[in-house]
C-alpha cells in the first residue's frame, strides 16, 4: 500500500495497541478498546470467515453434479449452479431476507415482510447477543444468510439435471429461493411459530436441505427420469463421468460446512464454535463408514459415489443439532445417514424416480434424519415437536414446489426435447461444449 | 501393398511398437476402440445399479507393408502380443489400392 494510506493507519493502530496495552495492565477501564468491543471484533469476523466457508459450497455443489452428471451437459449444470448463486444472493437482498427476519409478524408466527430491500440505521448497525455483546454487524448478518440462501436453491439443480429446460429451472430457482425458502424459514429462524413452539433446528437441516430436498422431489416427479434410465423393470446406470471433481466437490462441501454450521453458533464462542467443528467432522467420519460399509456389502465393491454421498449424508445429519448432540451421538447420526442415503438412493432409483447426484437421498431423507435427531439425541428436545416441524416444512414446500413447477410446466415446459437430450444440453441450451479441446475439429 | 490391421490389449501396444521397429516397419497408426469377440464382458454396479460391460478396450494398429513383409509383420505381431488368454485380439490384412505421401507426392512402393 503507498505510504500516504500506510501513515493513515499507523496513528490509529498505534493508539489500539496503547488502549489495548492500558486495558491489560489496568483490567476494564475507560480505555479506548473494552473487552466487549474487542468481542464484537472476534464475533463479526469468525462470522465474515463463515460466509466466505459457505460461499465455498457453490463451488463444491459446482462440481460434484459436473462429476456425477454426462459430460455433455457440464456446461448446463455449471451455468445453473453460477446463476443460481447470482439469483439467491439478488433476491435476498430485495425480498429475502426481509421475508425471513420480518422483525415483527403481519399474521402472527406465520407470515411477516418488514419491505424490499436491505438498509440499516446507524443505531442499529451491532446485532447483539443476549449478554448485549455484539456478535456482528447488520451486513454481515445479511450476507452470511444471503449465502444459506442459495445453497437451499442449488440443491434442486443436481436432481433435475440432464433433462430440465434452462429457462424454467431459472424461473423456479428465482420464485423457489426468493418466496418459499424465506418464508417457511421464518416460522423457525425469524422468531415464528415453530420457534415459538420449542423446534429446533440448529443450522438448517430442515431449513436448508429439506426444503431444497422437497423442491428436488417434486421437479424430478414432474420431469420423469432421463431417457433410456429405466427401461422396463431394469435400471440402466448412467455413470458420472468424472470422479475426481466429485471428489473435489464433496471435500469443498465439506470444508464449507465448517462455516455452514460453525457460523450457526452466531458467534465466535470459543467453545460453541469448536464443540460445533468436531460433531460436523465426526458425523462427516461417520456417514463416510456407514455408506462405504453399506455399499461394500451390497454390491460387493465400496463405490465411491455412495462414500461421497456419505459424507454429506453425516454432514446434512448433523446439521439440525451439532451443537446440541453429544461427540458420541453425532457419530451414530452420522453413521445412521451413511447408511440411509445407500439404501436411500436406491429406493428412489427403483421407484422410477430418477436422481443423477442423490439429492433427494442426501438432503431430503438426511435432512429429515438430522432433524428428528435432536428429538431422539438431545434430552431437552421434543420428538414430536422435531416431527411437526418436518410434517410442516414437508407439507409446504412438497406443495409449493409442486405448483411452481407444474405451472412451469403447463405453461413454458420443464423438460427439453428428446433431440436435444440426446445431443446434450451444452449444446442445445449453451451452443458451447464443457470440454471442447478434446475433439477433432476443422480448425 | 497391404495393410494389416491389428485389434491387440492396450498393455501390449509399446511391445508390439518395439518389434515393429525393429523388423523395420517405418510407421504405424494407433487408435483406441472398445470391442468384444468371444471374450464375455463383464457386470458392474453403479449405486446399486447393475449393468454388463461387453465392450472392452482394445488398440487398433494399422500398418501398410509391401506385400511380401505381410507374412513377417504378421507372425511378429502374433508373437509380441500373444498372452494365451482371451481376448488377444485378431488382424486383419487388407489390399491396398494406392498410397500417396503428401510432403513429398510419391505414390505406392516408394510411399510405404
Amino acid at each position: 500500500m503507498d505510504s500516504s494510506i500506510a501513515k493513515k493507519l499507523v496513528l490509529p493502530l498505534t493508539m489500539a495497541m496503547v488502549a489495548l496495552a492500558g486495558n491489560a495492565m489496568a483490567g476494564e477501564g475507560a480505555a479506548e478498546i473494552t473487552g466487549a468491543a474487542a468481542t464484537y471484533v472476534a464475533n463479526n469476523t469468525w462470522m465474515l470467515v463463515a460466509t466466505f466457508l459457505v460461499f465455498i459450497m457453490h463451488l463444491g455443489f459446482a462440481t460434484l453434479e459436473a462429476g456425477l452428471t454426462r459430460s455433455k451437459n457440464t456446461v448446463n449444470i455449471l451455468f445453473k449452479n453460477t446463476a443460481i448463486v447470482a439469483l439467491g444472493l439478488l433476491t435476498y437482498a430485495v425480498i429475502g431476507f426481509n421475508l425471513m427476519y420480518p422483525g415483527d409478524f403481519s399474521i402472527p408466527g406465520i407470515f411477516g415482510f418488514s419491505g424490499f430491500g436491505i438498509g440499516v440505521s446507524p443505531e442499529n448497525m451491532m446485532v447483539t447477543g443476549d449478554d448485549g455483546v455484539g456478535i456482528y454487524t447488520y451486513w454481515t448478518d445479511f450476507i452470511f444468510q444471503a449465502m444459506f440462501a442459495a445453497t437451499a436453491a442449488t440443491i434442486v439443480s443436481g436432481a433435475v439435471a440432464e433433462r430440465v429446460k434452462l429457462h424454467s429451472f431459472l424461473i423456479f430457482s428465482a420464485i423457489y429461493v426468493a418466496v418459499v425458502y424465506p418464508w417457511v424459514g421464518s416460522w423457525k429462524w425469524g422468531g415464528g411459530w415453530l420457534d415459538a413452539m420449542g423446534f429446533y433446528d440448529f443450522a438448517g437441516s430442515t431449513l436448508v436441505h429439506s426444503v431444497g430436498g422437497w423442491a428436488a422431489l417434486a421437479g424430478v416427479i414432474l420431469l420423469g427420469p432421463r431417457l433410456g434410465k429405466y427401461v422396463g423393470n431394469t435400471i440402466k446406470p448412467i455413470m458420472g463421468h468424472n470422479m475426481p471433481l466429485a471428489t473435489i466437490g464433496v471435500f469443498l462441501l465439506w470444508l464449507g460446512w465448517f462455516g455452514f454450521n460453525g457460523g450457526s453458533v452466531l458467534s465466535a464462542d470459543p467453545v460453541a464454535v469448536s464443540f460445533v467443528f468436531v460433531t460436523t467432522s465426526l458425523a462427516a467420519a461417520a456417514g463416510i463408514v456407514g455408506a462405504s460399509a453399506l455399499s461394500w456389502i451390497i454390491q460387493k465393491k465400496p463405490d465411491l459415489s455412495m462414500a461421497l454421498n456419505g459424507a454429506l449424508a453425516g454432514l446434512v445429519g448433523i446439521t439440525a443439532g451439532a451443537d446440541v448432540v453429544s461427540v458420541m451421538s453425532s457419530v451414530v447420526i452420522g453413521l445412521i445417514a451413511g447408511a440411509l442415503v445407500v439404501v436411500s438412493v436406491m429406493v428412489v432409483d427403483r421407484m422410477k424416480l430418477d436422481d443423477p447426484v442423490g439429492a433427494i437421498s442426501v438432503h431430503l431423507v438426511c435432512g429429515i434424519w438430522g432433524t428428528l435427531a435432536v428429538g431422539i439425541f438431545s434430552a431437552s428436545h421434543s420428538f414430536v415437536t422435531q416431527l411437526i416441524g418436518v410434517a410442516a416444512y414437508g407439507v409446504t414446500c412438497f406443495v409449493a414446489a409442486f405448483v411452481l413447477f407444474y405451472l412451469l410446466k403447463i405453461t413454458l415446459g420443464i423438460r427439453v426435447d428428446e433431440e436435444e437430450e440426446m445431443k446434450g444440453l451444452d449444446i442445445g441450451e449453451h451452443g458451447m461444449e464443457a470440454y471442447a479441446g478434446f475433439e477433432i475439429k476443422n480448425v | 501393398m497391404k495393410k494389416i490391421e491389428a485389434i491387440i490389449k492396450p498393455f501390449k501396444l509399446d511391445d508390439l511398437k518395439a518389434a515393429m521397429t525393429e523388423l523395420g516397419v517405418q510407421g504405424m497408426t494407433v487408435s483406441e476402440v472398445k470391442g468384444f469377440g468371444r471374450q464375455k464382458g463383464h457386470t458392474e454396479i453403479y449405486r446399486g445399479a447393475e449393468y454388463v460391460v461387453d465392450f472392452i478396450p482394445k488398440v487398433k494398429v494399422e500398418i501398410v507393408v509391401a506385400t511380401e513383409m505381410v507374412e513377417k509383420v504378421v507372425n511378429t505381431i502374433v508373437a509380441t502380443v500373444k498372452t494365451g488368454k482371451i481376448g488377444d485380439g485378431k488382424i486383419f490384412v487388407l489390399p491396398v489400392d494406392s498410397i500417396c505421401r503428401i510432403r513429398t507426392g510419391e505414390t505406392d512402393k516408394e510411399a510405404i
